[in-house]
């Protein structure tokens, strides 16, 4: 296995006495897939912002490997009516070098009709797929995406997934994913980290949803619910997967944003 | 034209392109109180200009530089308090320390309207040269920061992801708010150069369609309220600050009037 492109160290970050994040170790290789998942408060922003580098964690390390371009999907999107500015613009800022590019990177998120837009008038799917882009024009080596469903219905988030499992297979990039519906990802996840506070159980999507530990933490009568709820996702999903693909542009889950065309 | 009057016209246009842009920011960054801030705190800076015999306009870059620091240092050290409780501490506890430097000072009483509430008769040849050259160095530091802290405005941890230094760009554009209340102080008058910031910006966001378009309406507007003013204030004798703002206020109603029938 080649060397990991980010690995965080036996990690504890305090925000008072109690740590919120208590010796976590957690390594994205190429091309690999993680997701956290945990309840309110388990510790899943502080990690990815200590991965970010914008958190020194108290203990442990964080190492990137040499020369690493992050993509980062921010969680929090709320921009005021008082700034102008399209979406043209906003990738334009310290983003996209050509029209071409800025294009190309729209088209790749399926969200080239909003490129006028006013970011204001984005529903919460579009604004997802534009962040995206912007992340995707650095060319990134890793895409960290911190809870990028948290505006997002249902069907959208699932195509969403499915639209960053997609990049990964076309860039082979990393993925770092922060999520709360392990129902909705676990299809398109390779391994899942359950934290709370600590790192609960980890594996591959089917493992951790089997784990006591997850169960215990989410309740079996959650857990039976989502397990039935991820077969019956799956056949939803397949349908909604060739429906993109015969009309080449991603349909948008949320309709009522009055950007939409 | 008189000379003083093609001064302070001068002077007036001169500042309007450093508003429309700074402005903006001040819009869009929440920034009113803080400009407001400065404003107050302008005046022990004056005070503290004339007790140590250096130019008020040093004076008051200096308390400028001061609040930014005790704001960002006070935030920083999580005092339990709202950045407008901070604001308000700072704003009116300096505004008081000026008042009684400059009540030590018998020969300043005089002066003091004029530094309120501006004074065009008051802008000489020298003062010209501040603005422009000062003009100059602003509009190219924040030619530099545009487009870092557009972004930053709009999610601070995208652009420090992204390798954008927000504290310390943060810091400056504070500083070019506090050099921009030096400059304007003899025009505006520092109780109401934050209007002067907020007022054309405000009119031009409702009609731009991105942040360039809303920083060149803004400076457009400050010039004509600018030369607007001054004309009122000559006719009138009225004084020049007051004169602007409630021009810049004619345009805001105007452009907020005409929006609903360009827009939607």
């Amino acid at each position: 296995m080649s060397a990991p492109l980010l690995s965080l160290d036996r990690v504890t970050i305090r925000y008072g006495a109690e740590p919120a994040v208590n010796g976590v170790d957690l390594a994205i290789a190429p091309g690999e897939i993680v997701t956290l998942i945990g309840p309110n408060g388990s510790g899943k922003t502080s990690i990815v912002r200590a991965a970010l580098g914008l958190l020194a964690p108290d203990e442990g390390a964080v190492t990137t490997a040499p020369g690493l371009r992050i993509g980062y999907v921010p969680q929090d999107w709320h921009v005021e009516d008082t700034l102008p500015i399209t979406v043209r613009r906003f990738l334009t800022l310290r983003g996209a070098k050509s029209k071409a590019d800025l294009e190309r990177a729209l088209e790749e998120v399926g969200a080239a009709h909003v490129i006028d837009s006013p970011l204001q008038h984005l529903s919460g799917g579009e604004s997802r797929r534009v962040l995206l882009a912007r992340a995707l024009l650095r060319d990134p080596d890793l895409l960290v995406l911190d809870e990028p469903m948290a505006a997002v219905d249902v069907t959208g988030r699932a195509e969403l997934y499915r639209l960053i499992r997609l990049i990964r297979d076309r860039r082979g990039c990393g993925v770092l994913l922060v999520s709360h519906d392990l129902h909705l990802v676990m299809a398109e996840t390779d391994r899942v980290l359950c934290l709370n506070r600590h790192v609960c159980c980890s594996g591959t999507p089917e493992s951790v949803l089997a784990h006591p530990e997850y169960l215990a933490l989410f309740g079996p009568r959650l857990g039976r619910e989502l397990a039935v709820y991820t077969h019956h996702h799956d056949h939803d999903h397949d349908l909604h997967g060739r429906a993109l693909e015969q009309g080449g542009c991603a349909p948008d889950g949320q309709g009522d944003g009055p950007g939409d065309v | 034209m008189s000379d003083f009057m093609l001064r302070a016209a001068l002077a007036g246009i001169g500042l309007a392109l450093l508003v429309g842009p700074l402005g903006s920011l001040v819009v869009w960054r929440r920034m009113a109180y803080f400009g407001d801030t400065l404003a107050h705190s302008a005046l022990l800076g004056i005070g503290l200009g004339f007790l140590l015999g250096v130019e008020p306009s040093l004076g008051i870059l200096a308390t400028g530089l001061a609040m930014a620091l005790l704001l960002t240092g006070l935030e920083r050290r999580r005092a339990m308090l709202s950045r407008d409780t901070i604001l308000g501490i700072l704003a009116h506890g300096s505004l008081s320390l000026g008042l009684i430097v400059i009540a030590f000072q018998e020969r300043l009483r005089v002066d003091l309207v004029s530094y309120l509430f501006g004074d065009i008769l008051a802008v000489d040849a020298t003062d010209l040269a501040w603005i422009y050259g000062g003009g100059i160095v602003v509009l190219g530091v924040l030619a530099l920061i545009w487009r870092p802290i557009l972004l930053a405005t709009l999610s601070p941890e995208l652009a420090q992801v992204e390798g954008v230094r927000v504290r310390r760009i943060q810091l400056v554009l504070a500083l070019l708010m506090a050099g921009v209340v030096a400059l304007a102080m003899k025009l505006i008058g520092i109780l109401l150069v934050t209007s002067l910031l907020i007022v054309p910006a405000a009119a031009a966001r409702q009609l731009a369609r991105t942040p360039e378009q809303m920083a060149a309406l803004a400076a457009l507007f400050a010039a004509l309220a600018a030369i607007g003013g001054l004309q009122a204030s000559l006719l009138w004798d009225l004084p020049s600050g007051p004169a602007i703002v409630v021009a810049a206020l004619v345009l805001f109603a105007g452009a907020s009037a005409w929006r609903p029938a360009a827009h939607r």
